[in-house]
């Protein structure tokens, strides 16, 4: 795995094509990743939808008049603090701290939850005034590009839910670590996407006002 | 690779540098710097501290560095012999977001700037 294990009993380095087959974990990893970068292909197709349609009001209101960035601001904290958190929950469960694993999971899914409850008031809020996704290809773009990324969130939510269940009853043992590798890179990836919405979209719209 | 069980039996499961995965400390610096670059780019929102026309640059640039950050200091992507096929399809996923992103852009701009105003389109259906 690490530079040091792939040498051969004279100490000379041994070629790729002789290795054998990849370990279990490399697999896993680098099959998620592929997973990760086609999730960020599809976020780049929403994102480009968006861009084109973002002046496309149809004389309704410009995202400078609907998008308020005091909340954008607490939700990209509440994101960012979880993630590290999460990257905390990850040391935990490697050092097989089931305590401090349990705490920071909790903290991660708290605050991921917070975020969710912060833009599913935005969104019913934006609805309640008019403003929903049916009003201007804007708001279509908007609310697609920004939903779907809170599907992932949400999904996100679930997910760490199973695997807090999966430790509670499998221990923490090296498969149930695998998969909790997993769910870090994703829920790292969706904090990455999102740097990707409040720069384009919120911090966009008060750019070109 | 050839003594796995035993490698991994140590200290970690993962494949990655120990003190990579294990270490709270790059974490922490990740979150320092992004929380330096995300203060950055809404103070110059906000602010207006920035030329106004190299705004959406400057965020840009602030947006990229962060994504950077977060990639290298939250899903550990490294330059090692392991980590190089993570590098390779990262990069072909770059290349596929700037063309469907950029491609995009400027095929609707140019469709726009050929389409003729309204007041033509309808002089052409009589």
């Amino acid at each position: 795995m690490s530079g040091g294990a792939a040498v051969n009993a004279q100490g000379n380095p041994i070629p790729l094509s002789e290795r054998g087959p990849a370990s279990t974990w490399s697999m896993i990893s680098f099959g998620f990743w592929l997973f990760l970068l086609s999730d960020i292909v599809i976020f780049a197709s929403l994102f480009a939808t968006y861009a084109v349609l973002s002046k496309a009001t149809a004389g309704g209101p410009s995202g400078h008049d609907i998008f308020d960035l005091k909340n954008v601001f607490i939700e990209t904290g509440c994101l960012l603090a979880s993630s590290f958190t999460c990257g905390l929950m990850l040391i935990a469960a490697e050092r097989r701290q089931l305590q401090q694993f349990y705490i920071w999971a909790l903290v991660t899914w708290v605050l991921g939850a917070a975020f969710i409850g912060l833009e599913v008031t935005e969104f019913s809020d934006l609805v309640a005034r008019g403003y929903g996704p049916t009003h201007s290809a804007f708001l279509s773009a908007f609310f697609t590009l920004v939903g779907t990324h809170g599907c992932h969130v949400s999904s996100g939510l679930l997910w760490l839910l199973v695997m807090v269940a999966q430790v509670s009853t499998l221990g923490l043992r090296t498969m149930v670590v695998r998969r909790l590798f997993c769910f870090s890179l994703f829920w790292h990836a969706l904090d990455l996407v999102w740097i990707g919405v409040f720069t384009i979209v919120y911090l966009g719209a008060a750019v070109n006002a | 690779m050839l003594n796995e069980e035993t490698h991994h039996g140590k200290d970690t499961d993962l494949g990655l540098e120990d003190d990579d995965v294990t270490n709270p400390k790059t974490y922490l610096l990740g979150l320092a710097l992004a929380i330096v670059l995300t203060l950055a780019s809404f103070g110059a929102a906000i602010s207006h501290v920035i030329w106004g026309p190299g705004l959406p640059v400057f965020l840009a640039v602030l947006a990229v560095a962060q994504m950077g950050v977060h990639l290298v200091f939250f899903m550990h992507v490294n330059a090692t012999e392991e980590g190089e096929n993570t590098v390779l399809a990262l990069g072909f996923g770059i290349f596929i977001v700037l063309l469907v992103v950029f491609g995009s852009l400027i095929i609707m701009h140019n469709l726009s700037s050929f389409m003729p105003s309204m007041d033509q389109l309808m002089k052409m259906q009589r």
